[in-house]
């Protein structure tokens, strides 16, 4: 990805570790199910089991990160100081 | 079921869809150039933007799919919408960005972005095509299904009305007013739906006695008897006496009989009988309870179902359910499932026998009661990897649906393409939550065909108000449009750009172009019709699976090597998405649940040890994409 301007480099970065982050979550979500399916009924708040509780997670989950991606990634328009001006607006 | 269909619903089911053509015709003037058909310019403000990716991306299979899905079996369903979900953090954080920067219109276009090849965009080509027409059959179907107790017409009749007015749009409109279509019906469904949950958290649970009757409890030799409560046994001949677990008793009337299933009690050698409900076909005809189905006083109908039959502490109702406590009154409460058997019959006939089951609230709300995940409480290890490779499917097939990646054409840079994504992901998310609440509501409404589960959410909607209905309705069906506009336009830009362009080397001036792909998509319009048509009984987010299944196999081994692996070559991009395409494809093919479901075959001939490809044939994209790399490598790297 050498063609790439700091800033492109520094979002695609950060996309790689909240993806990684992300996917643990989600690998314990589906590996629970599957090998312990008996651990996903069990309640654990208010009442509400394992399943519940951990798929909305994985909703909300998505979404904070999502928004956490958004507000931390570098705009190519606006470069950063670190960019030298032929790699930025590009 | 019978549906009366409603005036009112047919005057907003009307007005719905005129105006959404309305739209369209409006907005599809000015498109006559390939950047306009194919890409709206690159004009789309980011906000309608993500809005349309939920209006594209929560297609029928979403709403009435997994709805149903959850409505007869439970969590089960819902697994579906995290997998869906969870699919869009691969296409945020790794997909979106890049995809804006390499391509122009089309998935071939990002994936030849560096080679410029024939091979490439062939194989990328044929690849949208197939997952396309795999992602438009479940439209169809749940096309067919809406348009049932809608409009009154039978089901082939709502899948040419869609496929009709669907190409009339891709025809007469492009990119522009698919996005704006899209975008309103994204933002009306997700509106509905929050108040198609509140009014049923309102509501809350009833345990009313059913249409359905109990005799018991009896001893084993009672059920051996010839006559039960005084009723004539109905001896079990033609294929009855292998189901003994069925008892059917003669009416004094001659609407055939009343057929029941013996469930055992907690006490030994006592049994209960439960009303059960069977269906037959014989010469076109159905028969229900052995009386021929319709209205009239010597006809018969399926009966709607879905009830509790016991609320926490005996009560009748449960008053308004806050968010929460909605979970735990299932969780304390017994629910009546319906589960089927199938009687074989001399004449080859066979009948479909609905029973119920009743089950403890906590069961509907843990994984694993749907068949098709029940293999995750049991030893086999096949059952779980079956599981595992679905949700690996899910999980990648989203970052690599077509109809899903061309909507990065569609605004100006790649943080317009990231805001979207998180605008998307925002209302998808939101949309997702809610269809637990709508699955489990729709299983205690009450209102339940036992036919159709993909109707689900709808009658769930006629359960508390027959305008909701016709709302919902019409959204579900704009949401059909919608998703199959999107479809049949990658499809046609796959056709004219790729295949037609790219491949055999036709030059074409825009103009030429945009009417090659408006001819394909009438073309692929009309096979979408013909399959819809076909595949009318599956469960439409089962469907789904599979164009996901493709999509992850073989189109993001490819994509994501492309990006993140020096040493791709264009031979690696090409055998990887032809193997991916072809042995996901293969499998899906000869797998026990297309044996079963699609051809009539004994599931057990079919050779795949599980039906869901994703975890073999998505690592065997990625393995043959290394290895054709590194067999042609160039000898000499260029020296760029």
């Amino acid at each position: 990805m050498s063609s790439l301007s700091k800033s492109e480099r520094y979002n695609a970065r950060l996309g790689l570790w909240l993806f990684a982050i992300y996917l643990a979550l989600y690998l314990g979500f589906v590996f629970l199910n599957a090998f312990s399916a008996s651990t996903m009924e069990q309640p654990m708040i208010a009442g509400l089991n394992l399943a519940i509780i951990y798929g909305f997670a994985l909703i909300l989950g998505a979404l904070v990160m999502a928004l956490l991606y958004g507000l931390l990634c570098r705009s190519e328009a606006a470069p950063d100081k670190t960019d030298s001006p032929e790699e930025a607006g590009q | 079921m019978i549906y009366d269909p409603a005036l009112s619903a047919i005057i907003i089911f009307f007005a719905f869809v005129g105006g959404a053509l309305g739209l369209s015709f409006f907005l599809g003037r000015k498109a006559k150039s390939s950047e306009g058909y194919f890409a709206a310019h690159g004009q789309i403000p980011w906000f309608v933007n993500g809005i349309a990716f939920a209006g594209d991306y929560l297609s029928a299979a979403s709403f009435l799919g997994i709805c149903g899905m959850i409505a007869f079996y439970g969590y089960d369903g819902f697994l579906y919408s995290i997998g869906f979900l969870a699919g869009w953090i691969v296409a945020l954080f790794v997909i979106a960005e890049p995809m804006k920067r390499l391509g122009r219109f089309t998935f071939a276009d990002a994936l030849d972005a560096k080679f410029d090849s024939r091979g490439i965009k062939g194989a990328a080509g044929v690849s949208t095509l197939i997952v396309s027409v795999f992602y438009l059959i479940p439209q169809m179907v749940g096309a067919g299904s809406l348009i049932k107790p809608l409009l009154g017409f039978p089901h082939w009749a709502g899948v040419v009305i869609v496929g009709g007015v669907v190409i009339m749009i891709v025809v007469t409109a492009g990119m522009v007013s698919t996005t704006w279509v899209q975008f309103l019906k994204g933002s009306l469904l997700v509106v509905f739906s929050t108040l198609l949950v509140f009014l049923l958290l309102q509501r809350g649970f009833n345990a009313e006695p059913d249409a359905f009757a109990t005799i018991g409890p009896l001893s084993a030799d009672q059920l051996n008897e010839s006559t039960i409560g005084d009723r004539a046994v109905i001896q079990p001949t033609n294929g009855w006496q292998e189901h003994q677990e069925f008892i059917r008793l003669e009416r004094d009337d001659d609407k055939g009989f009343d057929i029941f299933h013996v469930q055992e009690t907690e006490d030994d050698d006592q049994y209960i009988l439960r009303q059960a409900q069977a269906v037959r076909e014989v010469d076109q005809t159905l028969l229900i309870d052995g009386s021929p189905l319709g209205t009239e006083p010597n006809q018969k109908q399926l009966q709607p179902v879905g009830t509790v039959s016991k609320l926490p502490g005996d009560e009748t109702s449960s008053g308004p359910q806050g968010p929460i406590e909605f979970f735990n009154t299932i969780r304390d409460s017994e629910i009546v499932l319906w589960r089927n058997k199938t009687v074989l019959h001399e004449d080859g006939t066979k009948t479909a026998v609905h029973y119920q089951k009743l089950t403890p609230g906590n069961e509907v709300l843990r994984p694993g009661e749907h068949k098709k995940f029940a293999g995750i409480r049991k030893p086999e290890f096949f059952g779980k990897l079956n599981f595992l490779s679905l949700m690996l499917a899910l999980f990648c097939g989203t970052a690599s649906l077509p109809h899903i990646l061309i909507r990065y054409y569609t605004v100006k840079d790649g943080a317009a393409a990231r805001k979207s994504t998180i605008v998307g992901i925002a209302s998808i998310g939101f949309f997702y939550v809610l269809t637990l609440y709508i699955g489990l509501g729709a299983m205690t409404s009450g209102a339940m065909d036992l036919t159709d589960t993909n109707m689900a959410a709808p009658l769930l909607a006629r359960s508390i108000s027959t305008l909701l209905f016709a709302i919902i309705s019409a959204i579900a069906f704009t949401t059909v449009l919608g998703t199959v506009s999107g479809l049949i336009l990658a499809s046609s830009g796959a056709v004219a750009h790729d295949l037609m362009v790219g491949v055999m080397g036709i030059k074409m001036t825009e103009t030429q172009k945009v009417r090659v792909a408006k001819i394909a998509a009438v073309v692929v319009g009309i096979i979408a019709i013909v399959l819809g048509i076909l595949f009318k009984e599956l469960n439409v987010g089962y469907l789904v699976g599979w164009a996901f299944s493709i999509a992850a196999s073989a189109n993001l081994p490819a994509l994501v090597m492309l990006l993140f692996w020096k040493g791709t070559t264009k031979q690696g991009i090409i055998a990887s998405v032809t193997v991916g395409m072809l042995s996901s494809l293969g499998w899906i093919l000869l797998s026990s649940d297309t044996y079963k479901g699609v051809y009539g075959l004994d599931e057990s001939l079919a050779p795949m040890p599980f039906s869901q490809p994703g975890i073999v044939t998505i690592p065997l994209a990625f393995v043959t994409l290394i290895v054709v790399s590194l067999l042609t490598k160039p000898k000499q790297q260029p020296s760029e």
